[in-house]
């Protein structure tokens, strides 16, 4: 296929982007299908490896400690010490120039 | 006395600038503005830092090609005529050194090796926690067809409309690998084009987000997104690589390659593999790959007005894929009232991560308290099995 009109050029254009929507657009039922899958299939395994861990589980604490004034809650701390994470806050809560108690942070995690 | 005298003359017959002026004062002069691209490009690369890894290794390979009298490339070992196969014996025969290093170029090596190492760079999370975020991917390969129609609108041949298009992929190894097999001839200038508008992308777009988006939607802010497991993870380049091969095979050793290298880095049991195929083999690769891209770009090849109408065409693939991508992302936002900043559109076109990072910067730019490099994340690795797409179906129809 060498030598090729502007129609027939006009033809695989159609074709082409139809393709690449149709794979894309088929991958991302996949990924939607397959996260409701593995969801419900951890989820399951969770739910019964539950009653078997009631007799070790600890008795829940009776009321979260309360939060400081202006504490937006606690954050997770993953091989990170306490330190750090209090200078890593307070650089980024200094560079969006935004106070400390308006910003939320979940986690930190080192990267290894 | 007359021995010295013969080694002197010898010498003086072997020097490059003797066969400089061997086939006339036009050739001369065409070697001598090669010389001067070639040192272009290594200032662009060295000092502006346009994709330096690459762009350093293909001026210094275009630079190594043309110094005549090196015999270092033979593009007439690889070049016999249409239709007519390669003689890979006289190439090893024959070949020099870079003739050697092409033949991975040439057999597809190199592109799928450096997708290995792509693939386990990227993470693909951000696109499966938002898989809506592929159809922006999608969309961005707009660009590769509109270039491909204009290329054929000014008279190039299919296959060569078609490695001009790819380069709106915006994704150098696709643009390398799909070229090395449609045009040869034309790789040179594609890669060059190619890496060059990949290091502009934050110049080219953010005019066209300006442009095609309003400063509110701009401004958007989109919701955080959930966290995917390991296990989907897992899951997840073993499924693109079943259904992607299965639909068009002719992507199988690219997007098999970029699905391993991703398998690799999230298996957990790899992390050797996954370390070497980020970092040292694709450091070789790259080695490889720079300098014999460059060294297709001989002063026949490259000095046309084929070369400067590739070099604008791929600027507009460039512009058309961003705005492909932009104004689905226009259509997403509508649909999805007000939940997907357009501007993550952008980052469809590949070219990972820059893209992604334009995008967070232009909607930072918008709203200081926004963050959309995750969630530009989503389109920008989707583009790349896009553009993959892309380049295996334009393989099956022209190949």
């Amino acid at each position: 296929m060498e030598e090729i009109t502007i129609v027939e050029g006009l033809g695989v254009t159609v074709l082409g982007m139809a393709v690449v929507f149709g794979v894309l657009v088929l991958l991302m039922a996949i990924i939607i299908i397959e996260s409701k899958v593995i969801a419900s299939i951890e989820n399951r395994g969770k739910a019964n490896a539950a009653p078997n861990s009631v007799p070790d589980a600890p008795a829940p604490a009776a009321t979260p400690a309360p939060l400081a004034k202006g504490s937006c809650g606690g954050v997770m701390l993953h091989d990170v010490p306490d330190r750090t994470a209090a200078m890593i806050m307070a650089i980024v809560a200094d560079e969006l120039k935004t106070p400390l108690n308006e910003l939320r942070f979940i986690s930190i995690k080192e990267v290894k | 006395m007359e021995f010295i005298g013969r080694i002197f003359t010898n010498l003086a017959a072997q020097t490059g600038f003797v066969n400089m002026f061997a086939d006339g004062p036009v050739a001369a002069l065409k070697t001598i503005i090669m010389i001067c691209i070639a040192c272009l490009l290594l200032y662009m690369g060295i000092a502006k830092k346009y994709e330096p890894l690459l762009l350093v290794g293909i001026a210094f390979g275009m630079l190594l090609t043309n110094l005549p009298g090196s015999g270092i490339y033979h593009a007439e070992l690889w070049y016999a005529g249409a239709g007519a196969n390669i003689d890979f014996g006289a190439v090893l025969h024959e070949g020099g050194f870079l003739d050697i290093l092409y033949l991975g170029v040439k057999l597809g090596l190199y592109p799928s090796i450096i997708f290995m190492g792509v693939g386990a760079m990227t993470d693909f999370g951000p696109m499966m926690a938002n898989p809506k975020s592929m159809i922006l991917g999608a969309a961005a390969q707009f660009g590769v067809y509109a270039a491909l129609l204009m290329a054929i609108a000014l008279g190039f041949s299919g296959p060569e409309a078609a490695s001009i298009g790819i380069i709106g992929g915006a994704d150098g190894p696709t643009a390398i690998w799909l070229t090395s097999q449609l045009a040869p001839d034309l790789l040179g200038p594609i890669a060059v084009a190619a890496y060059s508008y990949m290091a502009l992308i934050p110049l080219i777009q953010p005019p066209f987000m300006k442009l095609l988006v309003s400063k509110e939607r701009r401004s958007i802010k989109m919701e955080q997104l959930r966290p995917v497991s390991q296990t989907e993870k897992i899951v997840f380049p073993i499924m693109v690589t079943i259904v992607c091969c299965l639909i068009l095979p002719s992507v199988a050793a690219l997007l098999g390659c970029l699905m391993l290298g991703n398998l690799w880095a999230n298996c957990g049991v790899c992390d050797r593999l996954s370390d070497t195929v980020q970092n040292a083999l694709m450091n070789i690769i790259t080695i490889f790959l720079g300098i014999s891209v460059g060294a297709t770009a001989t002063a026949e090849q490259f000095l046309s007005v084929r070369t400067l109408l590739i070099i604008v065409l791929g600027l507009l693939a460039f512009c058309f894929a961003t705005c492909g991508g932009l104004l689905v992302g226009q259509i997403m936002c509508t649909l999805t009232h007000g939940k997907i900043n357009p501007i993550i559109g952008s980052a469809g076109v590949s070219a990972v991560p820059m893209a992604a990072r334009v995008a967070q910067v232009q909607g930072q730019k918008d709203n200081p308290s926004n963050f959309l490099l995750m969630h530009a994340m989503g389109p920008n690795v989707s583009g790349v099995i896009g553009s993959a797409v892309a380049a295996g179906f334009l393989l099956a129809v022209f190949g």
